[in-house]
């Protein structure tokens, strides 16, 4: 049998997702057409838009689609900084590249100055270093984005509490992990922008969107025919859109269930390592991820072990060309180099069960064993 | 898996041998470039993409292994305090001592695996004493030289499947294989200094300090900017103004770390007819200390001298039929009996 334990990098679409999507695929005409066809389809795009826009508690025309999660946290983190004659960017120390790169990039071409939150060892933001920060230089925020729930560890950020320090400035809330999955109130929280995407949520790749308040307009990073609010151009994807609000109507995800599998997961590697340790685990988290510290491992042989046992995991952290590199969020967590180099993701999702635990524990303690030797004689 | 052609098509032999293969790319850059330019240096993120392609087309699993710490530790390191100490290192033999047929085979065998498969141009073959290290059937491909530092440990755990076909047919097996690889150019130079600029490179990390050009009798003749950045036998770019008395070229016969000094004489001067190595190192039969016929190597793609050899102490000796023009030290001398590696060491005194 084969585990899938990824599924905070992607999870399948759903069965009504993938019937809404083969419908649309088959259906002619541009949204932004004016002939019966266009409007036709624009129609089945708004009714999407008002089903999404329910699901995260915003107003239909906060909602702005893009091509991704990423492209929706670049037009966020660029358009409110643009939009701004301040200069200083804050984000948490733990947020995704898709947030830490265009902020980095502002830092570099646009003359911004960053400013990171760190976390607790929980892996929970230091909200007395943020209201000291909105204190002393609050007048010179243009931005604070906090991730809504960590990609790595789960943990969910006390972004009730972000906002209501930073006061006028704009926050943005990078909601990918946790959208669909916990309760999330883009109106409750008083955001400002939010991002969501649609392949974590049981929908299509290539669809995501940015919440953002009405009547607010920011620069745009695409232009040429200003579809989405003149913020973003492009023929609107209304397939994927579609797909994505059948995904969410369908809500396969079920927290309860999810959580349970987790817990047992959890505990059983527990009992198999008694000297792993579960990262964020003091923290309130998502339902469905797990990130563990083996002691003495290293996570790349670990995860080609667990791979060629055919359970798919993560090693929960960027790559470049592969290369596994030790995770910022970890070392920010306090974690050494070497501690986060072996640490794995586990991400549970609609599609597990019991068995697929029980597999995965079964198969554990090999790929520890194994995993401990290869790191040894490393080091010889 | 470096991303070129031999090691597609041994991976791609390994799985129809019918071993269970996984496909290994080794970053040995901490900061990797992203695209190869021509023939030059090797391990580019473009390279590991061209591996994962292959392994993909095998339909193998694969992964990058990061042994840039090991890389460095163990052969860039090493060959700028060789070269810091006059002496002339070969670091693909040293990649394949401590990394491929170390680092890699042990981690490999601690998760479970038997051996490492390369696409090195060399034959194993079993005898009653072991496992032997083979010529390539392709004289110009052989890379036996540059396997021969292993030992039979690390032998034992090597399997090289493409040592029985030329390198032209490996490209058209490649071909029909469905692998894109197949007329990607071969590598040269060392894949760290992907200038192909050695000299330039080692003034980079090693400075350059002013020292004197010598004549055998002691007599300044000119200046150089670094004594390392010379090789044995090395005739030009030593910028001498005086000419020799008899007008002849004059060659690097000798390089003086120490007092940063390099002496140089006429051609006939670079003559060797005998070497000493030490660590050497055996795969088959050990030697022993009575006299042997059989061939010396010097150099990856040299050729094999005839020569008699034999174990002096620690040192490995071979004397030449016909003496040999510039042999660093540091360079390593391989000792082949007909097409089998007897063994190697690394060269420490030349007469």
């Amino acid at each position: 049998m084969s585990v899938y334990l990824d599924h905070a990098a992607t999870t399948p679409m759903c069965e009504s997702a993938i019937g809404a999507m083969n419908t649309a695929l088959r259906k002619l005409g541009n949204p932004s057409s004016l002939h019966t066809q266009g409007r036709s389809t624009r129609k089945d795009v708004e009714d999407a838009r008002e089903k999404i826009a329910r699901a995260a508690h915003c107003q239909p025309s906060e909602v702005i689609f893009t091509g991704s999660g990423t492209e929706a946290n670049n037009a966020a983190i660029k358009g409110l900084y643009w939009n701004s004659p301040k200069k200083v960017i804050v984000v948490s120390s733990i947020e995704h590249h898709a947030v830490l790169d265009p902020a980095l990039w502002l830092v570099e071409h646009e003359g911004a100055e960053l400013i990171q939150i760190p976390v607790t060892s929980a892996g929970v933001i230091d909200l007395d270093f943020l209201s000291a920060l909105v204190t002393s230089r609050g007048s010179e925020i243009a931005l604070i984005s906090v991730m809504h729930s960590n990609n790595e560890t789960g943990v969910i950020q006390p972004i009730a509490e972000v906002v209501k320090i930073a006061g006028d400035i704009p926050v943005h809330t990078d909601a990918v992990q946790s959208f669909s999955k916990v309760p999330l109130s883009y109106k409750d929280l008083g955001l400002f922008a939010m991002t969501i995407s649609g392949h974590k949520v049981g929908g299509p790749l290539g669809i995501g969107a940015l919440i953002l308040r009405r009547a607010v307009e920011i620069p745009a990073l695409l232009h040429g025919g200003g579809q989405e609010r003149d913020i973003r151009s492009g023929t609107l994807n209304a397939p994927s859109i579609v797909a994505l609000a059948a995904a969410i109507e369908a809500q396969a995800y079920d927290a309860a269930e999810v959580s349970k599998l987790r817990s047992h997961f959890e505990e059983g590697v527990l009992r198999a390592r008694p000297d792993a340790v579960i990262n964020g685990q003091s923290a309130p988290r998502l339902p469905g991820i797990s990130n563990i510290t083996f002691p003495g491992t290293q996570s790349d042989s670990l995860l080609l072990l667990m791979d060629s046992e055919k359970v798919s995991c993560s090693t929960g952290a960027a790559c470049t060309a592969g290369v596994h590199r030790p995770s910022h969020v970890l070392m920010a967590m306090g974690l050494t180099d070497i501690v986060s180099q072996s640490s794995l993701r586990f991400s549970f999702g609609a599609t597990n069960t019991q068995a697929d635990v029980d597999y995965a524990l079964s198969v554990l303690p090999t790929v520890i064993e194994r995993g401990l030797a290869a790191n040894a004689v490393g080091k010889k | 898996m470096s991303g070129g052609v031999d090691s597609a098509v041994a991976a791609a032999r390994a799985v129809e041998a019918g071993h269970e293969v996984i496909g290994v790319h080794l970053a040995l850059s901490a900061n990797p470039q992203k695209y190869r330019s021509g023939a030059r240096g090797c391990c580019t993120i473009e390279d590991s993409h061209d591996a994962r392609r292959a392994a993909d087309v095998i339909g193998i699993p694969f992964y990058i292994w990061d042994m840039a710490d090991e890389f460095h530790d163990e052969v860039v390191e090493n060959f700028m305090s060789e070269y810091a100490a006059g002496r002339t290192p070969n670091p693909c033999l040293r990649c394949n001592e401590k990394i491929k047929f170390a680092a890699v085979l042990d981690r490999a065998k601690a998760m479970g695996f038997d051996g490492v498969v390369t696409g090195h141009y060399a034959r194993t073959r079993e005898s009653d004493a072991g496992r032997t290290l083979h010529r390539a059937v392709d004289p110009l491909k052989d890379q036996s030289y540059v396997l021969a530092v292993l030992n039979r440990e690390q032998i034992d755990g090597a399997i090289f499947p493409l040592g029985d076909t030329e390198k032209v047919d490996i490209r058209i097996e490649a071909e029909k294989r469905g692998l894109a690889v197949a007329q990607k150019p071969d590598s040269h130079d060392i894949c760290f200094v992907p200038s192909g600029d050695n000299a330039g490179w080692l003034r980079d990390r090693l400075g350059s300090e002013v020292g004197p050009i010598v004549d055998q009798d002691g007599t300044k003749i000119g200046e150089h900017n670094g004594a390392y950045t010379y090789t044995i036998g090395q005739r030009k770019g030593l910028g001498l103004s005086v000419a020799a008395p008899d007008g002849a070229p004059r060659f690097v016969l000798k390089i003086e770390p120490v007092t940063n000094t390099v002496v140089v004489g006429a051609r006939e001067d670079l003559a060797v007819s005998s070497m000493r190595g030490e660590k050497p190192i055996f795969c088959g039969p050990e030697v022993g200390a009575a006299p042997a016929r059989g061939f010396v190597q010097v150099r990856a793609h040299g050729a094999a001298l005839d020569c008699t050899y034999y174990l002096d102490g620690a040192h490995l000796v071979a004397e030449l039929d016909e003496p040999l023009l510039g042999l660093a030290t540091g360079q390593a001398m391989v000792i082949y009996d007909g097409d089998r590696v007897v063994g190697s060491a690394t060269i420490c005194e030349t007469a």
